[in-house]
């Protein structure tokens, strides 16, 4: 069987300019990744082929992220690498080389207390089945951190594209978001009324 | 701690594990020594299996089994059945041809489970099943109703002449016709129910797992009602004595019907389990989904209405064809009949109806219920009728409803369908809905939107369902092959906190919090005190899970009971306690008092006299303090409302905004105001999603057009407006709570009230009916003269 090996090191934060640029075709050996989860420094050995959410859920256990489809459409799988949204299932383990992933899991303080956006998702009732819920909160909170100078539901509506519920309507989902932005900014949000 | 009972919109209990990623859904379970099934599937719409050989892809790395069809009939696995049985206009019963769990000599659509391999990864399964040598022969396929009917049509099933699954009719023709002799004029109206995917967001998955030193099979599945499927599977399917047998229905993510039937996944992880003594796991990846999980709808009708001179409805006239797909699922055919005909009153007083229902099988997915499940079809029927009466008749479109409303002081009303309605206010819902949706202010804000070059619109629907399913005996004389009481024990702890244990099944409707506001409020037990524990056959007794807005109707009503239970026994308890007459002890606010005195004892207190009976009337009653009752309903409810949608469409473009959508509905008493806004909301995002963008699409030679996530379009949040919801109450007269139910009626009411908006907007091209979904390409088509 063909493995793939990851070359040690580069090119993580920039895209690969191509896939040679990751791995040499024909090593012996599974390519291991090193990355920080919610904290916690992990080295896992991986496929060549394994998807980051798969890292996430069947090697660490961290469940909480879901997979709602196979072609990067509905976003229950959005984690943070860096401090950014991602969709997990369009990233592959290999290349979250050296990054620092934070999970639904890892959101809350570690006293349990939720972070502010999962917080006004409970109190406008943002969520039905939970199943989206996990990759709608980390889409928001990057979507919060996005407008700094502000947000309106237009600009929660339109940032939201990339993630599917089919519950909630996204009505209360819109709701909770904009309620979250000055607990987040930790000040009024000058576009509330917009 | 605020007020926490009945009409409080307390926050969801089940919140703090969805929100921290602790939630624990079927795909999240995992077994010790757990393998991995991938299903092969036919990517054939209909086809003769020359030959499976299996060796390649046994001989692959981690690969344990791979099984077919033969290995199953070797082991007399049978086939899935259906629930219900319909009988055809001359009393015979439907065709019911076989529902084979892997395919057995023939595919019939894409998506039909040929063989499945089993390894220890899920990558080595689905390499392996790259290595299955299957040899095809096409066949001709039957991809849409029409091909199927039409003479000389390929055969669906053999022995199902002319692909007619059942031929039925309700109602009483012979007055229909009569009425259209003597009518002033006849509207008539063709028109399609576009088949849908539900698409919940959470793939079905299911882990088999089998104690070999005691005989136990455990299934973990992605179901609304674990209880119907261990009677089904064990049963039918597998021959295991329920016993042994016990299914867990754990976190489920969303289910609008598609997770009611019991699927061939569950019969195969659970029979593989039993061979080869591992646990097996099998999720369903999207694309599986699309064209595994039953869909939705998919109805052609002509529908005619008599009317009187003053446009007073005499007799309505409906034909319908209903697509089943290539074989028939757990519910479907009752979906078409006495979910759909039943419903063709509507909120009107039409004296006389007669439908007739063809059911058709073609080679496709099967279809079922999805969210609404008969009534969606059934309303978009009659307010796209009522509307085009409107249209022949310039009448108003408010006032010929008005006219036809069946009154307030009518109730309760017998229609000339088989039901009989309990309660309601049609009139209230329209003008809460009207004055909400600022009707009468509508035509300035046309003008205002075409003074900047849009094409703005408004519509109504006025609308009814049954939900809230229903009395045993009645359904069963229906064709139902199962009962349909609920169930609820209510176990009251030494300490007096409480659990409860319900058949219904919640997948995102909150039980675990409404359910627990009806102990609060009887019992006087404070929410945090109260655990709901449902979907698990080894816990709950047997009940019959969640579908049909039926959890708080039926399911709330059986604990309702259980807790009078409970009460009548404390008070027992308590009279002896204080030395009192039973008749004098009085139960409030948790506390049983001796009346007319400060003598009181705490539920608590009773509780644990109950679990210690030291001093306790032994002789004359059974320690413990655990009911349970069985509840039968008398009668659906029928929850109705009225939804007013606002559409601006660019006629540039074709694409049609809903700028704003009012909804007011009649669902009985409200258990929880903030849960039923977000069902409502819910419900109606689909019912616009099924109006203006979804739509499954079959090409000519059967193959799943619109089959990713990627071409089947759901709405997203920019398709969407912000949707008020309200309501106006009338309560249901035959349980004690007086509910009715929330869950459907968004999808109900919704689609006929967009679709009547974009008609409006539309008005100067005199367009009296478009099917849905009204795709920007079909309204561009229309405003650019090439519809």
């Amino acid at each position: 069987m063909t493995t793939l090996r990851l070359i040690a090191g580069p090119a993580r934060r920039a895209r690969p300019a191509a896939y040679s640029d990751c791995f040499e075709i024909g090593g012996n050996t599974m390519p291991q990744v090193s990355l920080t989860v919610n904290g916690k420094q992990h080295t896992v050995t991986v496929e060549a082929r394994t998807l980051l959410v798969e890292l996430l859920r069947e090697k660490l256990g961290l469940t909480g992220t879901h997979v709602g489809c196979d072609t990067s459409q509905c976003g229950a799988c959005v984690v943070h690498v860096d401090g950014k949204s991602v969709k997990s299932c369009t990233m592959l383990a290999v290349q979250a080389e050296g990054a620092a992933v934070t999970t639904i899991e890892g959101l809350a303080a570690a006293d349990g207390t939720l972070h502010p956006m999962q917080e006004m998702f409970r109190e406008h009732h943002a969520l039905q089945c939970g199943f989206c819920t996990p990759g709608m909160v980390m889409a928001a909170v990057d979507l919060v951190r996005m407008h700094p100078a502000g947000i309106t539901e237009k600009q929660v509506r339109e940032g939201l594209e990339g993630n599917l519920c089919r519950c909630t309507g996204y009505h209360n989902i819109v709701k909770a978001i904009v309620a979250a932005w000055p607990l987040i900014h930790g000040k009024p949000n000058p576009a509330a009324a917009g | 701690m605020g007020y926490e009972g009945i009409g409080a919109a307390v926050r969801r209990k089940e919140d703090q594990r969805f929100l921290s990623g602790k939630g624990n859904y079927t795909d999240d379970i995992n077994r010790p020594g757990q393998l991995y099934a991938y299903i092969k599937r036919s990517d054939r719409p209909h086809a003769r299996i020359d030959r499976i050989d299996t060796k390649a892809a046994a001989a692959m790395p981690g690969v344990i089994a791979v099984y077919t069809g033969a290995d199953m009939a070797a082991d007399n696995v049978g086939g899935l059945p259906c629930g219900w049985q319909i009988h055809n206009k001359d009393g015979s019963p439907m065709a019911e041809p076989p529902h084979p769990v892997l395919a057995q000599g023939k595919v019939r659509h894409v998506g039909d489970p040929i063989a499945v391999v089993i390894a220890e990864t899920k990558q080595q399964a689905k390499d392996a099943a790259e290595k299955l040598d299957i040899a095809l022969t096409d066949l001709p396929a039957a991809a849409t109703m029409a091909a199927a009917l039409a003479p000389g049509a390929p055969e669906v099933h053999e022995g199902v002449a002319g692909n007619v699954c059942y031929d039925w009719h309700l109602g009483d023709k012979e007055a229909v016709d009569a009425a259209f002799a003597r009518a002033h004029r006849v509207v008539k109206l063709e028109l399609a129910n576009n088949r849908l995917i539900p698409n919940a967001m959470e793939p079905r998955a299911a882990v088999g797992e089998f104690d070999g030193a005691t005989g136990d099979y455990t299934l973990f599945t992605t179901s609304q009602n674990p209880h119907v499927i261990r009677l089904l599977m064990g049963a039918f399917v597998l021959h295991i004595p329920e016993a042994k047998l016990r299914v867990v229905a754990p976190d489920v993510g969303g289910g609008f019907g598609s997770k009611i039937y019991h699927y061939a996944e569950e019969a195969i992880v659970t029979w593989a389990a039993g061979k080869l003594r591992r646990p097996v796991k099998w999720t369903a990846e999207r694309t599986e989904s699309f064209m595994s999980d039953a869909h939705g709808r998919d109805h052609e009708s002509v529908a005619e209405m008599a009317i009187d001179a003053e446009g007073h409805f005499l007799a309505l006239k409906v034909s319908t064809h209903a697509n089943m797909g290539a074989y028939l699922s757990t519910f479907a055919p009752c979906i078409p009949t006495y979910l759909y005909a039943t419903l063709l009153a509507g909120v009107y007083k039409t004296p006389a109806i007669y439908c007739e229902v063809k059911a058709v099988f073609t080679n496709t997915v099967p279809v079922d219920a999805y969210r609404g499940a008969g009534r969606p079809e059934a309303t978009f029927l009659l307010e796209r009728l009522v509307d085009a009466v409107a249209f022949d008749t310039g009448i108003d479109r408010v006032e010929i409803r008005r006219r036809n409303f069946i009154p307030k002081d009518a109730f309760p009303y017998q229609t000339p369908v088989a039901l009989q309605y309990d309660s309601g206010d049609y009139f209230a819902t329209l003008d809460g809905a009207l004055k909400e949706a600022d009707w009468a202010g509508f035509e300035a804000r046309r003008a205002a939107a075409k003074a900047r070059g849009k094409l703005r619109g408004i519509g109504v629907s006025t609308y009814l369902e049954a939900c809230g399913i229903a009395p045993s005996a009645v359904v069963g004389s229906l064709g139902a092959r199962a009962g349909l009481y609920e169930v609820g024990t209510v176990r009251v702890h030494p300490t007096g906190s409480v659990t409860v244990l319900t058949g219904a099944h919640s997948h995102g409707q909150g039980h675990e919090t409404t359910l627990a506001q009806l102990v609060v409020e009887q019992l006087g037990v404070p929410l945090s005190q109260v655990e709901i524990v449902h979907g698990d056959t080894a816990k709950i007794p047997f009940g019959m899970g969640t579908y049909g807005s039926r959890s708080l109707a039926v399911g709330g009503t059986a604990m309702v009971k259980a807790m009078d239970k409970i009460i009548a026994k404390g008070k027992r308890i308590a009279a002896h306690l204080m030395e009192a007459s039973v008749d004098d002890i009085e139960f409030k606010n948790g506390t049983f008092s001796v009346a007319g005195t400060d003598k009181s004892k705490s539920l608590g207190e009773i509780a644990l006299t109950a679990y210690v009976p030291h001093n306790y009337p032994i002789e004359e009653l059974e320690p413990g303090l655990e009911e349970t009752a069985f509840y039968d309903p008398k009668n659906f409810t029928f929850p109705g409302g009225c939804h007013v949608c606002e559409v601006e469409i660019d006629p540039e473009t074709g694409v049609t905004e809903v700028v704003n959508f009012v909804a007011v509905d009649d669902v009985g008493r409200v258990i929880n105001p903030m849960i039923v806004e977000g069902q409502v909301q819910g419900g109606v995002a689909q019912g616009i999603g099924q109006a203006l963008l979804e739509n499954a699409v079959y090409d000519s030679a059967g193959q799943l057009l619109s089959g990713s996530m990627m071409d089947y379009t759901m709405p997203r949040a920019d398709n969407l407006p912000n949707i008020k919801v309200g309501t106006e109450i009338t309560l249901c007269t035959h349980n004690p709570l007086g509910v009715k139910g929330c869950g459907e009626v968004g999808a109900i009411g919704s689609p006929p009230a967009v679709i009547n908006a974009i008609l409006d907007a539309l008005k100067e091209w005199k367009v009296r009916h478009m099917n849905m979904p009204a795709t920007s390409e079909k309204v561009w088509s229309i405003i650019n003269g090439r519809a």
